[in-house]
């Protein structure tokens, strides 16, 4: 069983290896010579303004906690998707019932969402 | 079969694949520049090699002899750190999808694919997750706003089409009753493509792979007349081919996911009628495997050089208020069919 992710492992030890050896080769190859203009940050050719990492207010937090919510109820729908049709043969219609309200519930929390304005952008 | 076997075996699929990858991915940028200048009335690049096919290469070479420049204000280990991950995922995610049927070649039964484990769409869905990472990390790493500005949108933008991409999905799960992508081919065959038996699904995880993939009418986050290169402005020489590399390398991992889940991944409708002998048979399944995935690249960049971009906060909307309901009602759809022909 484990056996089958040994290729895997293969597979991602060869791309780290690969990739390394791409990204470290410009050093080997490329000439270094840096200066102070060269090694600024790019602003259109104009001295940079502030710096980067400074607070500002963004709506997009409110985007990733919506994404957190509905990816779990992604997980949630999964496994009853792979196993619908053998429940279904043994339980019947209330299989498919039982998941419909559990959307239904979930996407009340969308409607929500949705006509408080979380999906607009100003 | 002991577990040497299964190591000799597998490097010599991961040689095979990622020669495929590398090559496909060169000339698929060549392809890219070749249709654009055809699309727009140009000739395109025909200057290296004969009508311009050495010109991956020439691309490749000198972008190895550019300087690596970091710049001052960024975090190092961080900002090198990205493109790796970026490639790393790229590579990766190719690990799970089958190119053919098993076919028997010196005495073993092997599967035409690099690792067949039983929860291969999960894989890929968590490494399509862990590449917003990459862009993420490229973006704050770099110390630059429009860096800052592109990671933000592109991570944004990925995590709201991952939910309809998700719910697709799940459509496909309902018929296949498994996560093996070799399942999900087997569950298809004749006609039953998923792309015909839920065209919703189909639509939703296409638009969804075009946004997850950052290409045209989705590509926010490099929009190059408002923020120069997006993530990777501050990035050259080989770290960009990486990021480069990496783009492509999606764009193929896209649509060869898109053939398993939707078209019938390498099956041919009723080939198992003509009578031809197994090899030839298998040949053909691989050989339209390669067409399918061709075609649907061609569409991606034929999409690309005739849409204008979106505005934001109309791919915002097109995400969660259209992709995510009509996703929602492709499972509903799918289970009522299920139900009814079961």
């Amino acid at each position: 069983m484990l056996e089958s992710y040994i290729p895997i492992m293969l597979v991602l030890g060869f791309a780290v290896v690969f990739a390394m050896a791409a990204v470290f080769s410009s050093k080997l190859f490329g000439p270094q010579r840096p200066n102070p203009e060269k090694l600024s940050t790019y602003e259109s050719g104009v001295k940079p303004i502030g710096t980067t990492h400074e607070r500002v207010s963004i709506k997009y937090y409110l985007i990733a906690m919506l994404f957190i919510i509905f990816d779990i109820e992604v997980i949630f729908v999964y496994p009853w998707a792979v196993e619908f049709r053998q429940l279904f043969a043994e339980f019947g219609i209330s299989v498919f019932v039982s998941m419909f309200i559990f959307l239904v519930v979930f996407e009340l929390g969308f409607l929500y969402a949705y006509k408080k304005g979380g999906f607009d952008w100003d | 079969m002991g577990i040497l076997e299964i190591i000799i075996i597998t490097f010599v699929k991961i040689l095979i694949i990622v020669t495929m990858m590398l090559l496909s991915v060169s000339y698929l940028v060549y392809f890219e520049r070749k249709i654009s200048a055809w699309t727009q009335n140009r000739v395109g690049p025909n200057r290296v090699g004969y009508a311009g096919l050495l010109q991956p290469f020439a691309d490749v070479f000198k972008l190895l002899l550019k300087e690596d420049i970091v710049p001052d204000a960024a975090n190092k280990p961080i900002h090198t750190l990205a493109p790796i991950m970026a490639l790393v995922i790229a590579f990766g995610t190719y690990a799970v999808i089958p190119i053919g049927p098993a076919v028997e070649l010196f005495g073993y039964n092997i599967q035409l694919v690099v690792a067949d484990v039983n929860i291969g769409i999960l894989y890929v869905l968590a490494l399509t997750s862990i590449g917003v990472y990459a862009i993420t990390f490229s973006g704050w790493s770099s110390g630059s706003k429009y860096s800052l500005l592109g990671g933000v949108r592109s991570s944004a933008q990925m995590i709201s089409y991952e939910i309809s991409m998700g719910f697709s999905v799940a459509g496909v799960l309902l018929f296949s009753e498994s996560l093996r992508p070799l399942d999900i081919v087997a569950s298809q065959s004749g006609w039953m493509w998923n792309a015909i038996v839920q065209p919703i699904g189909f639509i939703t995880f296409v638009v969804s792979a075009f946004a997850e993939t950052n290409r045209l009418p989705f590509d926010l986050p490099e929009a190059e007349p408002e923020l120069v290169g997006g993530y990777h402005t501050e990035y050259s020489s080989m770290k960009f081919a990486a990021f480069f590399l990496a783009e492509y390398a999606n764009m193929i991992i896209a649509s060869a996911l898109i053939v398993t889940l939707y078209l019938g991944g390498w099956q041919v409708p009723y080939i198992e009628m003509a009578g031809l002998s197994a090899g030839l048979t298998a040949l053909i399944q691989v050989g339209a495997f390669f067409v399918k995935m061709g075609a649907l690249l061609f569409f991606f960049i034929w999409v690309r050089w005739s849409l204008p971009r979106f505005r934001y906060d109309q791919l915002m909307s097109l995400g969660w208020k259209v992709m995510f309901p009509l996703s929602l009602v492709n499972l509903i759809w799918v289970a009522v069919l299920v139900m009814l022909f079961n």
